[in-house]
């Protein structure tokens, strides 16, 4: 059984302008200890998604219309708010984009740290204190002794996310969130925050779920990848087929235009429109309007993910109909 | 090669850092930028790579003289501009034009895209009044927006269509140099490759040159002829794109080239990282010597003495780097 799976999950915000389906009928599920990343540009609700499961969606707007999240049995989504809490910040934890505001600044950073241990472990704040040291020790904090009891803003950005890592990993997590952990860092920071995320997965034993825009770090850190575009998945394989031999035009449009997979000066593939407005009701497939294999059928029936082989899904229909050849 | 269109020599840019409240001290200096040297030919593209703080963006504004500089000259076509008054500064920023990373807040809410294109017009007389809704209509265009959207504001635009009015506006003077500082980080992978797409146009059919800077390697690679890389106000390397990025000789730059994920699975889990240790240094207190000493693979005591001049390596290639022979 897996440790998360989640069934068409819908979030809608209702807004004064409309309802906006961010998350409509996404199933995805993660196995212990796996990788999974969520790829998608901004809007496509790969945050949402994330969010949904967190309990983290501002209702009202949002409103999570239906679906269900079984983590190891419970749903999260149904559950009741003790059992969800008792699981959320423990066993399933998240961390964010920017460590600046997900800190508390009024906070020292060893009362933030512990205060997970402390909800959810019956510890006193003297022993929380010590497992909170080793932790920030393990994720390459230096002087963890001296620097525990300093406030976010005096640490650096690399550090902060350090600081976030060790906040949410303290309990031990069986399933980690992490949402853009490294947008707002530098290449050479990143790619420390990558390693100690990897290393820490390595260690604790647990699964991942990675946020990204950025193909690139999927394909270092990432067993599995889902593409997301509209609120919905539009092709997940392992991370090497999705890389090497995509399937929706949608992801093979994404790849085209990357400048680094493209010969240096030549014309990059734009894909022509904008992301669809997801406050109208989508009929068809939600790429249709500005894909270039797009037939009358794409805009009337909506596309279900459908297995290519056992570990590949994508939802075009011409391709599930073999009316697009291969690359 | 014919005389450069804009010549940067030993440019100093800092900034003094004062404390107190009513008898305000000279505490210190921020040496944003610290002697750099470089010049720009007509319709090349310079790509400006960095991590934050490294004074990339510093080195725009001083250029732009939009912050004063400390020392050293800023030569645009023969006049300097460091030295210039402000109605020689107005008439030089004819030829030279600036697009900003963040197109929600470059563009001025309250102003449409014609009172936005038309503004730089009349206040440099470039055409007759009467002319103008001709000119502004041609200039959106050039960038590739309908002139029907000419009385519309910019919230009602997209990011990358807001990125597209903020090239049409520095392209209204018809300048000769267009520094662009991170047009395309806000932007998601499809709109990017729209405006690097336009850029590269542009710069071919106009002459421009482009000074480029950016964070991400793998987009700078792209779009340059070619790349200067700066570590905390200075610049280390220095030569052709492909070569500088396929073949770094500074250990800095060699560390941030193995930084960058690509989007490559089997290259991904194949490669060897260099792990920088450590955040880039303040520029408040720049370690003595070589500033990349304390964060270096290959330091050693003679690194911490000298700061390490920008040399000639081979014809095209200048690294600033005092064991380059020997690593």
């Amino acid at each position: 059984m897996p440790l998360l799976s989640v069934t068409d999950l819908r979030t809608y915000f209702h807004t004064r302008s409309g309802v906006y389906r961010a998350v409509d009928g996404v199933s995805f599920s993660v196995e212990r200890g796996e990788t999974l990343g969520i790829v998608g540009e901004s809007g496509s609700g790969k945050s949402v998604t994330c969010y949904s499961i967190m309990g983290l969606i501002p209702t009202p707007p949002g409103r999570i219309e239906s679906g269900t999240a079984l983590f190891d049995g419970t749903d999260l989504l149904h559950c009741s708010p003790a059992s969800a809490r008792a699981i959320r910040g423990k066993r399933v934890a998240m961390i964010f984009q920017d460590p600046m505001t997900s800190l508390n600044p009024y906070m020292r950073i060893s009362e933030q740290i512990i205060e997970p241990l402390l909800i959810h472990e019956n510890i006193s704040k003297r022993d929380a204190l010590v497992r909170a040291l080793a932790m920030l020790e393990s994720v390459g904090i230096n002087d963890a002794t001296k620097r525990i009891h300093l406030y976010p803003h005096e640490f650096s950005g690399g550090m902060r996310q350090r600081v976030m890592i060790a906040m949410a990993l303290i309990t031990k997590p069986e399933l980690l969130i992490a949402d853009e952990p490294t947008t707002a860092l530098d290449v050479t920071v990143q790619a420390q925050i990558l390693e100690l995320i990897k290393k820490m997965q390595r260690e604790l034993g647990m699964a991942v779920i990675f946020i990204t825009h950025d193909l690139g770090v999927v394909s270092g850190l990432c067993d599995r990848v889902q593409v997301m575009y509209a609120g919905r998945v539009v092709e997940s394989s392992d991370t090497r087929t999705l890389f090497y031999s995509p399937k929706h035009p949608y992801t093979r449009a994404l790849q085209r235009s990357i400048p680094s997979l493209q010969p240096k000066g030549a014309e990059l593939y734009t894909i022509p429109g904008m992301p669809p407005d997801v406050s109208k009701p989508i009929p068809g497939c939600s790429f249709a309007p500005r894909c270039e294999h797009v037939t009358d059928r794409c805009t009337a029936t909506p596309p279900a993910l459908a297995a290519v082989t056992p570990t590949h899904a994508q939802a075009c229909l011409r391709i599930q109909a073999g009316e697009l050849l291969e690359r | 090669m014919s005389s450069p269109i804009l010549e940067l020599t030993d440019v100093k840019t800092h900034f003094p850092i004062s404390s107190g409240f009513l008898f305000r001290r000279h505490v210190g200096t921020v040496k944003a930028v610290d002697g750099v040297t470089l010049s720009v030919q007509r319709g090349e593209v310079l790509g400006l790579v960095g991590e934050s703080g490294c004074g990339k963006s510093t080195l725009a504004r001083t250029i732009m003289q939009l912050v004063p500089t400390t020392a050293g000259a800023v030569v645009l076509q023969g006049r300097n501009l460091a030295a210039a008054t402000t109605g020689e500064l107005l008439a030089a920023r004819r030829d030279l034009q600036m697009v900003f990373q963040d197109p929600y807040a470059s563009l001025n809410p309250r102003m449409t895209v014609f009172a936005t294109l038309a503004e730089p017009l009349l206040v440099h007389r470039v055409c007759p009044p009467a002319d103008v809704p001709a000119r502004v209509a041609e200039l959106m265009r050039t960038v590739g927006l309908a002139p029907r959207f000419m009385q519309k504001y910019p919230h009602e635009f997209s990011g990358g269509q807001r990125q597209r009015i903020a090239i049409a506006r520095a392209l209204a003077l018809e300048p000769k140099v267009i520094i662009a500082d991170e047009p395309v980080s806000a932007l998601d992978v499809s709109i990017q490759a729209q405006i690097l797409n336009l850029l590269a146009q542009l710069c071919r059919k106009m002459n421009l040159s482009l000074i480029f800077i950016a964070h991400d390697l793998s987009v700078v690679k792209h779009i340059s002829d070619r790349v200067a890389v700066m570590y905390l106000g200075k610049i280390v390397e220095l030569g052709p794109a492909l070569d500088v990025i396929e073949h770094p000789r500074h250990p800095y730059t060699r560390a941030l080239v193995s930084a960058i994920p690509t989007p490559n699975p089997d290259v991904e889990r194949a490669r060897q990282r260099i792990m920088l240790p450590g955040d880039p240094p303040s520029p408040i207190h720049p370690p003595a010597g070589c500033a990349f000493h304390p964060r270096c693979p290959h330091a050693q005591e003679k690194c911490q003495l000298a700061v390490p001049p920008l040399a000639p390596d081979g014809p095209t290639r200048e690294v600033a780097c005092g064991r380059l022979s020997e690593i």
